[in-house]
């Protein structure tokens, strides 16, 4: 596991090289000039000026690549033409806010997809598979924006029991908190549970079918053990590497949600700054959110070994 | 015993007393985007002097019927025929910091803005050659050239007064921690989610401050934004769209408040820059005034905008001091444009409309395209996001383009850059010597009925050639909870703390 794990470090940092090159040539192809679009209204031509060489967007692009990826390696990710803030706080300030609302929708997605796939896989062809299954479909055709005006109108507008949007740090308050966390982390974990429902199911059913599920069932063991001791643990392993994998996703930004909830993380933060051409912010941004689902990766690598006595061997 | 008791009860009721008359009272105010730096001398949005507007006081200010006052200021007068500005300053001001507001800080301000690297204020006030101190209270600006828009450059972000001792500490990180003389000070900014703003107790004019703490909450959504305010999550909210007033209208407990803006809205024409410019509707003011008179204004109003905004024909809107009265806004004639499509040899011109990729932009586009093929007019329309419009525009990668301006109090702002040769906002490159002749002059005069004549002057030119096709004027709805009392809105947008009260 060791020679495993430290080859898959190993991989991290080419891979990263790769990823700055990617987005920063990405970021090259979008229309607009950066200078003219934050030098305001006024288009104030020394204003303009001044903008292209301080952020040296008058210098060719090899050069801008050179400094950017120069700065990274020092700890510097830059700075946000639009509102004068290093990038860097700019990511610690937003990475909690999407964290927390990443890991409170994948909890959603695990407390409703997980337990409603093992009973539609328990119960197959059944009315309460069929339930489970036009459950996930839902989940997946629900736009999550159409979703969470509903949610605003019946909690936030009709009903006064929760707050419409906005953001309240933990620290600060962890009521409100979880309050402002409620209807989005559900319009996200819904989504997401309708999918791991349907893959637990999968795994499920083809588990339930195994011999050793046969030889255990044969043993007298309680039909609950046999689900949950011997099949569901099994069934868990692309269970997990889909929650790694959404939890990456999440983290780079639930950016519909976050438009409709004002939630101030990742999402929001990329999408006002590509508008805003704050290419800095979105280079920044892009590389942290891409570390993050690389490790995660990992994280789910080597949950796999946790999970499955065979891959120890 | 019986003693005790009233007395303890007494007691009680004097500190439950005391707890609510201390009571914090907050007022939250949605934006309808997120400011960019707080720093007067950099910040470049519109929505950032809305937060302005309660942290830095300016020299002057305007009333909601366009007259400029002082605020920092007390008083002003015009010397060396004109090219002398000096200006008395009120006595007793401090800064959030408790440093005075006395002439030299608005020395150091003002050099500040023309001098600071990327400022965008350098151009605002660019006629200032030199300001010095004539004492502790008064100040005179020495102007290159007679320039009367200076009055209300000075009502804005450029009239702004920062603390020099803070600005010197934080130089270009000023915006981070910003300190003026404004009656709120700041407290935190969270980006995208919330600028906190404290009443400054020595606020030279703290009489009129009766809320305790404002919040501003950037929420771009303006569905998202009316929801808010419905479910008391914020207590008052701008830019209102006019599609939600009715819902806002229907809630008994939520307020109302309108006013005209003083930007507009409109169509610029590429007139000569680049080979875009070399089709009908660039080349022959005819076709141009074909257009405008195929569109019928205040249905646009009334079909996109429930006939909550103001039809307009010119750069400022009717009721504006500097609208030429005698050059109405036209009404729908397609006979006329379609004569003089004839006379200008082309029956059915064409060409291409770019227009901002929001809803309401896309929908004046769909209008007026529908409006002008009554006419015989073929319009494609080009959604197109903004930051790239903006370089198309410049670079003249475009034949008509759907564009709007805030506006600027004085009228000079409103026009001079947009239409006068070789100005910076002068996208379709237009350039007329006797438009400039009168502009120029409207600059050099301060006699407002003087300037109206050159402002007339030169409306007459400009709605022959139309280099602009104004369509609408926008009102500034503003909407808000029952418990907020003394809000005046100001046709410049900004919400002005003094005065506002929490019931």
């Amino acid at each position: 596991m060791l020679t495993y794990l430290i080859r898959r470090i190993a991989i991290i940092i080419p891979t990263l090289f790769f990823v700055s090159i990617i987005i920063f040539g990405l970021q090259q192809l979008l229309p607009g000039d950066p200078a003219l679009a934050l030098a305001g209204e006024e288009r104030d031509p020394q204003v303009i000026a001044f903008l292209r060489h301080k952020y040296h967007l008058d210098e060719p692009l090899p050069v801008r690549y050179e400094l950017w990826l120069g700065g990274v390696l020092r700890g510097d990710l830059g700075e946000s033409i639009r509102i004068n803030k290093p990038v860097l706080d700019l990511v610690l300030e937003k990475l909690p806010v999407t964290a927390e609302l990443a890991g409170m929708a994948i909890l959603v997605a695990l407390f409703i997809g997980i337990p409603a796939g093992v009973i539609s896989a328990v119960k197959n062809g059944t009315f309460i598979d069929y339930g489970a299954n036009v459950f996930a479909l839902w989940g997946l055709s629900t736009p999550n924006f159409w979703l969470g005006f509903l949610l605003i109108l019946l909690f936030s507008v009709d009903l006064g029991v929760l707050p419409a949007s906005g953001f309240v740090p933990p620290g600060e308050d962890l009521g409100k908190n979880l309050a402002t966390l409620v209807m989005p982390a559900f319009v996200l974990g819904n989504a997401i549970a309708a999918v791991m429902m349907r893959h637990t199911r999968s795994a499920m059913l083809q588990v339930l079918s195994a011999d050793y599920v046969r030889t255990a069932r044969a043993k007298g063991l309680e039909e609950r053990t046999v689900v949950l001791k011997h099949g569901l643990r099994n069934a868990l392993i692309p269970v997990v590497t889909l929650g790694a994998l959404e939890f990456g996703q999440l983290l780079s930004g639930a950016v519909l949600t976050e438009q409709v909830f004002t939630i101030p993380g990742f999402g929001k933060l990329i999408v006002d700054a590509v508008f805003n051409r704050d290419y800095a912010v979105v280079q920044g941004v892009v590389l942290c959110t891409a570390t993050a689902y690389i490790v995660l990766n990992l994280c789910a690598d080597i949950a796999y070994f946790l999970v499955n006595p065979r891959l120890r061997a | 015993m019986k003693g005790i008791k009233v007395a303890v009860f007494a007691g009680a009721m004097l500190a439950a007393s005391a707890g609510i008359a201390s009571a914090e009272t907050t007022l939250k105010i949605g934006l309808a985007e997120d400011p960019d730096i707080l720093d007067p001398t950099l910040a470049r949005t519109f929505v950032g002097r809305i937060v302005f507007a309660s942290l830095c006081d300016k020299l002057f200010d305007i009333t909601p019927d366009l007259k400029i006052v002082g605020q920092l200021a007390t008083g002003y007068k015009w010397v060396d025929d004109n090219k002398g500005l000096v200006i008395t300053l009120r006595t007793g001001v401090q800064f959030q910091d408790g440093e005075p507001m006395n002439a030299a800080a608005v020395k150091y301000s003002l050099n500040r803005h023309l001098t600071m690297q990327g400022s965008t204020r350098k151009g605002e006030i660019a006629s200032v050659q030199s300001i010095d101190v004539v004492d502790d209270h008064t100040v005179k600006l020495t102007l290159s050239a007679p320039f009367s828009p200076l009055l209300a450059a000075l009502a804005d972000r450029a009239g702004m007064i920062v603390s020099p001792k803070a600005a010197e500490a934080l130089g270009d990180k000023f915006g981070t921690a910003p300190v003026c003389a404004g009656p709120y000070k700041f407290v935190e900014r969270v980006a995208q989610d919330r600028i906190v703003v404290a009443k400054f107790d020595n606020y030279w004019d703290k009489g009129k401050v009766h809320v305790d703490k404002i919040v501003f909450q950037p929420i771009p959504d303006n569905a998202v934004r009316v929801a808010n305010l419905r479910s008391g999550g914020l207590d008052f909210i701008e830019r209102v769209a006019p599609t939600d007033l009715a819902q806002i209208k229907g809630d008994g407990k939520l307020k109302v408040t309108t006013i005209g803006e003083i930007g507009y809205q409109g169509i610029t024409v590429n007139v000569d820059n680049g080979p875009q410019s070399k089709n009908p509707l660039g080349q022959n003011a005819r076709i141009r005034q074909a257009l405008s008179l195929s569109i019928d204004r205040a249905a646009l109003n009334q079909a996109i905008f429930n006939g909550e905004y103001i039809p307009g024909n010119q750069w400022v809107g009717p009721s504006n001091p500097y609208y030429a009265k005698g050059l109405p806004v036209p009404q729908r004639d397609i006979a006329k444009a379609k004569a003089l499509l004839k006379e200008a040899g082309v029956e059915h011109p064409s060409f291409t409309l770019m227009v901002p990729n929001n809803t309401e932009a896309q929908q004046v586009g769909q209008i007026v395209q529908s409006m002008a093929a009554e006419a015989g007019f073929d319009i494609k329309l080009q959604a197109t996001e903004f930051a790239s419009s903006l370089k198309l525009a410049t670079e003249g990668q475009m034949q008509a383009f759907q564009i709007g301006w805030s506006g600027r109090v004085d009228p000079d702002g409103n026009i001079y850059n947009f239409v006068a040769c070789g100005a910076p906002l002068n996208d379709g490159h237009y350039c007329n010597a006797d438009v400039d002749k009168e502009l120029k002059a409207a600059r050099a005069i301060d006699d407002p009925a003087e300037r109206l004549k050159h402002y007339t002057a030169a409306a007459e030119i400009l709605l022959k050639d139309l280099p602009i096709i104004y369509l609408y004027h926008r009102q500034w709805i503003y909407a808000y909870n029952t418990k907020v009392e003394g809000f005046t809105p100001y046709p410049d947008g900004l919400i002005r703390p003094q005065g506002l009260m929490l019931k």
